[in-house]
């Protein structure tokens, strides 16, 4: 963001385009308003409330991964336990405000995301990898090993409580969208304060050189932890809304290592170390493979069956992506980046 | 620095997908009148696929029959189109958010636990039967209080109950079951887990001991598991497997030297699929179904001589026509579409509505006479659905894998739905309680139908 709010002009003078405070407040009106007027069902349940909650979970792992260098699998544990600690607050502690139930969800969460951050106090890199594909393999075996957090359920699946705020009931489509958006703003808000605060540079220094931000002052294995907590809170409050937004059943096996690397795709793709990277690289995993499927079926559906369409749909999906890395290394962030630039160039030669 | 030649191109490939969208959007368009839609979750990609493969083909196949023999049902032709899931449940949502917009859905067979249980709600509210044929939401079986999910044919805890009597009835009597060593190697998943309290209640009820072990997922490494139970001397190993699980205990069962006509699978370790890759150790293997395999009934028959015969199976291996899973799909046609008619009868020849069509469900009553007129004498035996009964007493038979082929070796047994039954109206009432349900009352439905 930041070196889009500066830009140097063929002519040597500096003006600044910083479309980002404009742009931000255009698309939170729309995402706000639109919707709620235009949308169907369809839209809302099976396009824009899993495309937040999974934006989220990357804004998450982004602080982790992208800000602060930490590699990490296990995103879709954290995410389980945001969404059972959500199911069994709401469940054991009836009248518990949700929006306190989310909270504290997201806090446990981040009490086990601390847990898990010990080792990277040690390990890094691959080994810090692998060490929380442990957090990934332990939290799924606890779900299903233990009754007790999905309330003795004899299938081990859960059904969540419909969802109300202060007494409104958001149970509609439009309801849990609007809901989910509000808690995607609010996290999405704290994170930018984040990043832009001293303690955001100290991630991104730790990221840079180790061992040079311990020489300039960092308390390095306080901030690995922060990271890990702050990271895992937010996927924890992610996985509330997948649970109670978007799929309104819990199960173990909707939390596995699939989830876990297509979180890590969605920042990847998206690009590192920046917030709009986890909304870009979530669009393009949740939205395009739907596009992709509904195409395919319109032109090809009648000649092969659905399980031949899956199949090329998976090989366009992947060819895609590698072009796009291929591309822009750097993620779609980048790549939108240098098309604004190019626009903005455009513009300014016209004028 | 313009670049004019990239312009056209653009627009061209812009025109392009705005035509291709438009042609997807005009699809649904044309759903015509008298038509009853099927909408298929199914899963043809995946660790699952041969399961889904042969499940929708055979209910596929099915549908094409009746409409190829019978011009559809009473004049109204059955569709169907398929939205591929892989078994995983955000995919099934979006299959069901997407498919409920074309007009005259008759049902929902989604053939996957999750995918179902995220349904329930948008099923009540959409006012369409959910049918989970084999499987599903225990207590969904309590339609008072699931009024549009139905576990037809059998339940998880029915089928825990139909392998004791089936055990009991090879001993010579269920009171022989007294002092019997039971081992149950069940999945270590929800799924797998879901009987634990089940065989324990069997267990005191018959007066056997069950010890109960799990397998990890995915289960395709058992020794020790087989070696504690070489240990304990059991007399019956019941085998609730899921996928590699099932071949493997299959082959290692042999290695340990336990006989394998002494393992009883479940209903999800009962197909050829479960078997073949096991080769020699599964002979005289025995496994509980609702449907016999075998291509040698009247339907099937027919389905092989004019839907395969024209080129118009849905099967690309011609060779699993008849097999466990393929004859489960067409059962489930068969329920669905006797569904369609009873519900016909009552409000009309023409496009039902979900509800109209569940009504039809809860009054499917086919007894084995109007079975064997369906052509599926011996497929299965009969279906008695009601307004307080949504799985409607299946029986179920037990089949020997001969190395070659499934061979029944039982009669049609009844699971002890007596016995069950406080147990599913504990927990569907719970669920009752918590979502704020009113509880149905069907003598009053009944009386007003």
């Amino acid at each position: 963001m930041t070196d889009l709010a500066l830009e140097k002009t063929a002519t040597g003078t500096v003006r600044r385009l910083s479309p980002a405070p404009f742009g931000i407040g255009v698309l939170l009106i729309v995402a706000y308003g639109v919707p709620p007027l235009v949308a169907s069902e369809y839209l809302f349940d099976a396009i824009l409330t899993p495309f937040l909650a999974l934006a989220l979970a990357g804004l998450g792992l982004n602080i982790l991964t992208g800000y602060a260098g930490q590699v990490s699998l296990g995103s879709s544990a954290f995410m389980a336990v945001g969404a059972y600690a959500a199911y069994n607050l709401a469940l054991r502690l009836p009248g518990l405000p949700f929006l306190l139930d989310i909270l504290l969800a997201g806090l446990v969460a981040a009490a086990v995301g601390l847990l898990f951050g010990l080792p990277s106090l040690r390990l890094r890199g691959f080994y810090l990898a692998v060490s929380t594909l442990a957090a990934q393999f332990f939290v799924q075996w606890v779900f299903n090993k233990v009754g007790w957090f999905s309330n003795d359920s004899p299938s081990g699946i859960v059904t969540v409580p419909p969802l109300s705020v202060a007494g409104l009931p958001l149970d509609s489509s439009a309801g849990r969208y609007l809901f989910a958006l509000g808690v995607v703003t609010a996290v999405t808000l704290a994170v930018w304060r984040l990043v832009e605060s001293p303690t955001g540079r100290a991630l991104v220094a730790l990221r840079d050189h180790e061992t040079a931000a311990r020489v300039i002052g960092i308390p390095v294995l306080r901030v690995k932890l922060l990271a890990f907590a702050v990271s895992s809170f937010i996927i924890g409050v992610a996985g509330v809304l997948w649970a109670f937004a978007y799929l309104r059943t819990v199960e173990p096996a909707g939390f596995n290592l699939d989830r876990s690397f297509q979180i890590l795709f969605i920042v990847i793709i998206g690009g590192l170390a920046s917030l709009r990277g986890a909304f870009l690289g979530a669009a393009l995993i949740v939205v395009f493979p739907l596009l992709l499927a509904r195409l395919g079926e319109a032109l090809l559906g009648g000649l092969f069956d659905s399980g031949v369409l899956e199949m090329s749909q998976r090989i366009v999906l992947g060819l895609l992506i590698i072009t796009f890395l291929i591309a822009e290394p750097a993620g779609l962030t980048a790549l939108l980046d240098r098309a604004w630039n190019r626009i903005c160039g455009r513009f300014r030669r016209a004028g | 620095m313009s670049r004019p030649n990239t312009r056209p191109l653009s627009l061209k490939t812009l025109s392009l997908k705005t035509a291709l969208l438009g042609a997807a959007a005009l699809l649904p368009a044309a759903a015509q009148a008298d038509e009853q839609y099927f909408p298929l979750q199914s899963y043809r990609v995946g660790p699952y696929a041969a399961g889904g493969t042969g499940f929708f083909g055979g209910f596929i196949d099915y549908l094409t029959l009746v409409n190829n023999r019978d011009g559809g049902v009473n004049g109204v032709k059955l569709t169907w189109d398929e939205c591929e899931t892989q078994y995983e449940v955000e995919r099934g949502v979006e299959c069901y958010k997407r498919q409920k917009n074309r007009p005259g859905v008759a049902a929902w067979n989604p053939l996957s636990v999750g995918i179902a249980y995220a349904m329930i709600d948008d099923v009540g509210r959409d006012k369409v039967p959910l049918i989970t044929v084999n499987h599903g939401r225990t207590d969904s079986t309590d339609g008072r209080v699931f009024k549009y999910v139905f576990p037809l044919l059998l339940n998880p805890y029915s089928e825990s109950s139909g392998i004791v009597n089936y055990i009991g009835a090879r001993e010579g009597g269920l009171e022989k079951l007294k002092g019997k060593k039971i081992v149950v190697l069940y999945h270590g998943s929800p799924y797998g887990k879901e009987t634990i309290p089940i065989y324990q209640l069997l267990a005191e009820k018959y007066g056997f001991s069950v010890e109960q072990v799990e397998v990890p997922h995915p289960g395709n490494e058992q020794q020790s598991q087989w070696l504690s139970i070489r240990r304990t001397k059991p007399d019956y190993v019941v085998l609730r497997g899921w996928g590699v699980m099932n071949p493997v205990a299959l082959k290692t069962a042999q290695k340990v030297g336990f006989p394998a006509d002494r393992i009883i699978g479940n209903v999800w370790s009962n197909s050829e699929e479960d078997v073949i890759p096991a080769g020699d150790a599964a002979k005289g293997y025995t496994a509980i179904t609702t449907q016999a395999s075998g291509a040698d009934y009247p339907v099937l028959q027919e389905i092989a001589k004019t839907v395969y015969g024209a080129g118009k199976g849905n099967l690309d291996d011609k060779k699993r026509i008849g097999s466990v899973y393929h004859n489960l799909g067409i059962v489930n046609g068969i329920l669905n579409v006797e569904a369609v008619r009873i519900a016909q009868d009552k409000f009309g020849k023409r496009t039902l509505t979900g509800d109209e069509v569940r009504w039809g469900f809860e009054h499917l009553r086919l007894d084995p006479k109007r079975v064997e007129a369906l052509g599926a004498k011996g497929l299965f035996h009969s279906i008695n659905v009601s307004v307080a009964n949504h799985e409607g007493e299946g029986r179920v038979t037990f089949q020997q894998w001969d190395g070659a082929k499934w061979k029944v070796v039982s009669d049609w047994i009844a699971p002890d739905w007596a016995l069950l039954r406080p147990i599913i109206e504990k927990s569907s009432l719970a669920y009752a309680a918590e979502h704020g349900i009113q509880v149905r009352d069907p003598a009053a439905e009944d009386a007003s139908n």
